[in-house]
């Protein structure tokens, strides 16, 4: 995206090298990253050679309204040459959460780079503004975040709105939403590309993806009618599910720690939103695919969602919620689709289902109450 | 004449926190802090679901995270009198004891150490001798001259290039940099190694809660079946991975994390008279042995100290509605009975009201109210919540376990225990809590062991998670010791909705504004006395508002009485 010979930054390969990695490291971790971005497999030179050529990137990264979960799960990120590139090879110039300077000097800083790398820096913005009694509820350096989002935001070459704060307005924008916390889409000019990566947080590896994306090809990812990235946001949480089986089958948990739970079953009825939530979290998993909520026995709460605190409460059954007809039909016809996807744990999942079927069946008549109950 | 200087944005914190202070002769004067940011969680939690609670409040930090959750569903549990099973008490103690490890190291290395470790001077450090003193004081296996060789090279290239990323503009040179090169060099490659190992530690969140940061809690225990014989449940494949981490995680305190503090400590002794502050020390005490109602048995033990006794502990009650207070003579909210009564959080009410200047500003008017945080006291006292109150609570209560690590810290840096009361005893005190944290965290997973081997595999107890089984008022507090200190919810419940709730949080102790009687809070009082060096570089107020670990999002909260907004619970039903 930065691609000013006069910008004399080391490249991602040449960084990666004096690091010590190898060559064959470098490359699968590319394609590791390509498998992420859901791309074609020849689209992985395309990667390699921009990770090899392109210099580094600066990077402002602001914090308003927040609770730093983002910056946290962003540092989650698994592939330590994801954490290293990320941390130390682009340029963070601005983060008040890891940056060692402090009070002027931090300001200075940032300050540096916007003069500096006009034009070329990605802003990331992590939390929401609050737009209520002019500012106030959000003050850094005697500047209230809506002075300091407009300033910073004038000269990037792209902003990412991390997490559901900045994208959505997340928990402080709940009703009554007392601070009027505002998503950063509604306070931009609209001439600076605008990337939201919601979530509460977004998963580590996402962030580090979206990252990777506009660093490698030098233009944002293709986003969604709502402005997220599709290779992450496209499927449902549910499509994804490898507990969807025993949805389909009309096997459900009923309360949490019975024997239902205990065997696994879809977690629907004690309230799961993974129904109405776009999502990567049943394909790429958390914490480095160690487990997502639903593989530990919670529903999804929906954190991905727009206003996913106030639509319906926890432990509802998504069908009691405006909308859920709509995505009943979608569901009948997402079938359909999934197998033509190739998500691979969906696709296994159906295929496990195929060929089980006698047993699907056996277990389909225990279900037989709990799908009546649905239905009613 | 004293000179005001201003630090906006302190950073290397969770949050927004603004310093202020009056300098005279190369010391600090007066000071204050300032929290910035304000939310209104506790209002917009009003009308909704108890057991919804836990989410919202989990979302107050996302630094500390897990620690409101943790709180909001015991307090409803007090509520509603739910009894959680011994197993769902175990998997959040352990989870407890992963998010203080990860927090502690995180905060020592990433939020701390470049406030003593000069990274541009590890340069100069030659790495031969950086290795022999590295294997002099741990036997952490990365720690060949080739290593330190390896980190030197990378960093020089990452300075020559001129883009000095996070590091950019630091007080590197600064006098008061007191390590030779080579324990810079260990430091900063710790930095970096840390930085890879913190990622593995809260696996253990993932495990039982579904992810990190935020992981799921659930009113009456876990949501993670225990079923050994399922692939879906906590079987024995999750429990030796939970283990492994366990594992893992202590080796890395044990043998990185404490010999890397214990030198750079021994470098700057004289910061154990530095930054002591006000000698009140607050802890509700955490860690369950024997279930979450008998305080007594908690690892730790809670209580309070005053003016640097530690031959008294006070017992602490956070129901009695004249020990927790909360005042707001200096914040930018309103009482109906006037700025200088204080409220017990069940009585609480007030109204945001911002009257400082209109910003952008270059200074607050410090003489009125300066702050989004309420100024919390304990029986009229300012307390100093956190490590260092726990490990003095700790060690006065006459634990063994406590007093062995202290005992030995103090031997091997051969300071008196008075140095314990300062900015060096707080970061002291975070390590040594971290490696009892680290044994308890084994304790409590062979417990869960050997529960599930003996046949008792329940996670939650759901005969009341139905709303229509309970009583139509209740009302309840759950408390915790979250890494930064002393943490209680309170909670009204009313109609099967939430009436009230409110939190007193760690950072609104420490950095709570000055109260009615011009008591200073705990940050405003460690600053007082500590020296300046270069009034540019105001290094030594980092490091002591550091050694606290602000979390500002944590600190500001709003309450109003009960019932004011009844126009609005009716459009959320709606």
């Amino acid at each position: 995206m930065i691609n000013d010979a006069s910008v004399q930054q080391p490249t991602y390969y040449q960084e990666v090298e004096r690091k010590g990695y190898s060559r064959r490291e470098f490359l699968s971790f590319v394609t590791m990253m390509a498998a992420f971005m859901g791309l074609e497999k020849s689209a992985i030179g395309q990667v390699i050679k921009a990770m090899e050529t392109q210099p580094r990137v600066p990077v402002i990264w602001l914090h308003f309204q927040e609770c730093t979960c983002c910056s946290e799960s962003f540092i989650r990120s698994s592939h330590p040459i994801v954490a290293d590139i990320l941390l130390d090879k682009i340029s963070l110039d601005y983060t008040e959460t890891l940056m060692a300077a402090s009070g002027f000097q931090a300001e200075a800083a940032m300050k540096s780079t916007m003069e500096k790398y006009k034009g070329e820096y990605i802003l990331c913005v992590e939390g929401s503004v609050p737009t209520a009694a002019d500012g106030v509820y959000c003050m850094i350096g005697g500047k209230t975040s809506m002075q300091i989002l407009e300033e910073a935001s004038a000269n990037a070459k792209a902003v990412i709105a991390w997490g559901s704060c900045a994208s959505n307005g997340c928990v402080q924008s709940a009703k009554p939403n007392p601070t009027n916390a505002t998503p950063i889409h509604k306070l931009l000019s609209g001439n600076v590309p605008l990337i939201k990566v919601p979530g509460c947080p977004p998963i580590g590896e996402v962030m580090a993806g979206v990252i990777v994306h506009l660093v490698t090809f030098g233009k944002i990812p293709e986003l969604d009618r709502l402005g997220r990235p599709k290779a992450f946001y496209s499927k449902r949480v549910h499509d994804s599910c490898y507990r969807r089986p025993f949805y389909d089958a009309g096997l459900f948990v009923e309360t949490f720690d019975d024997e239902s739970a205990k065997k696994g079953y879809c977690l629907y009825k004690v309230g799961c939103k993974g129904p109405s939530t776009y999502n990567a979290c049943g394909v790429m998993k958390w914490n480095n695919g160690t487990s997502y909520p639903i593989q530990s026995g919670h529903g999804c709460i929906g954190c991905s969602e727009a206003n996913y605190w106030d639509n319906g409460r926890l432990y509802e059954r998504a069908s009691s919620f405006a909308g859920f007809g709509i995505e009943a039909n979608a569901d009948t016809l997402g079938k359909v689709a999934l197998a033509a996807t190739g998500v691979a744990v969906a696709a296994h999942a159906v295929a496990t289902n195929v060929r089980k079927h006698n047993l699907i069946f056996n277990l389909e008549k225990e279900g037989k109450q709990s799908e009546k109950e649905l239905e009613s | 004449m004293s000179k005001r200087i201003v630090v906006d944005p302190i950073t290397r914190i969770e949050g927004h926190l603004r310093v202020e202070a009056d300098i005279e002769n190369g010391q600090i004067k007066d000071a204050f802090s300032s929290g910035t940011m304000v939310r209104l969680l506790e209002e917009i939690l009003r009308g909704r679901d108890p057991r919804d609670a836990w989410a919202f409040v989990g979302r107050v930090c996302g630094v500390c995270t897990s620690v409101h959750s943790l709180t909001a569903v015991r307090c409803v549990e007090d509520a509603l009198d739910i009894t959680i099973p011994p197993n769902a008490e175990l998997v959040r103690n352990i989870m407890f004891c992963a998010q203080y490890m990860h927090d502690h190291v995180v905060h020592f290395y990433h939020l701390h150490a470049m406030d003593w470790v000069d990274v541009v001077n590890a340069l100069k450090a030659d790495p031969q001798k950086t290795s022999e003193l590295a294997q002099s004081i741990s036997h952490w296996p990365k720690s060949s001259p080739g290593y330190f060789s390896d980190i030197q090279t990378r960093i020089k290239k990452f300075v020559d290039s001129g883009q000095l990323g996070i590091f950019a503009n630091g007080y590197w040179g600064h006098p008061a940099y007191k390590l030779p090169a080579e324990v810079n060099l260990i430091g900063l490659a710790h930095y970096l190694e840390a930085l890879e190992w913190q990622k593995e530690i809260v696996k253990i969140h993932a495990i039982f809660g579904g992810k990190n940061p935020h992981p799921n809690y659930l009113v009456g225990g876990m949501a993670c079946a225990i079923s050994i014989d399922d692939v879906s449940g906590i079987n024995a494949e999750r429990l030796a991975y939970v283990g492994q981490l366990l594992q893992d995680g202590k080796n890395f305190i044990e043998q990185v994390y404490i010999p890397d503090l214990m030198a750079i400590a021994s470098f700057y002794k004289d910061w154990g008279a530095i930054g002591g502050g006000l000698g009140n020390y607050l802890v509700y005490g955490d860690l369950p042995a024997n279930g979450y109602k008998d305080t007594k048995n908690y690892k730790f033990p809670g209580g309070a100290i005053l003016n640097k006794d530690v031959s008294k502990v006070y017992d602490v009650d956070v129901r009695k509605d004249d020990e927790v207070q909360e005042f707001i003579s200096h914040s930018w909210y309103e009482y109906k009975e006037g700025k200088d009564v204080g409220l017990h959080p069940w009585k609480g009410e007030s109204k945001i009201n911002y009257t400082g200047p209109k910003p952008p500003f270059e200074n607050l008017d410090t003489t009125q109210a300066y702050s989004y945080l309420k100024t919390p006291r304990w029986k009229g006292n300012a307390m100093e919540v956190g490590p260092l109150a726990r490990v003095l609570v700790g060690y006065a209560r006459g634990r063994e376990d406590f007093k062995a690590v202290v005992d030995k810290a103090l031997k091997d840096l051969d300071v008196p225990i008075t140095a314990l009361f300062s900015t060096l005893g707080r970061t002291a005190a975070r390590g040594l809590e971290s490696v009892l944290v680290a044994q308890w965290a084994h304790e409590f997973y062979d417990q869960l062991l050997t529960n599930i081997k003996n046949g008792d595999t329940r996670m939650a107890e759901m005969s009341k998670f139905d709303p229509a089984t309970w009583p139509k008022t209740a009302q309840g507090v759950g408390h915790t010791e979250a890494p930064r200190g002393a943490l209680a919810h309170w909670i009204n419940i009313s109609d099967e909705k939430i009436a009230n709730y409110q939190l007193v949080v760690p950072t609104t102790w420490n950095a709570s504004p000055r109260d009615s009687k011009g008591q200073l809070s705990a940050y405003e009082s460690a600053l007082l006395g500590t020296p300046v060096a270069n009034e540019q570089q105001p290094l030594e107020i980092i490091r002591t508002i550091h050694s606290f670990d602000p979390c500002m999002a944590c600190s500001v909260h709003i309450y109003d009485e009960e019932g004011k907004h009844i126009s609005r619970i009716g459009i959320l039903e709606n």
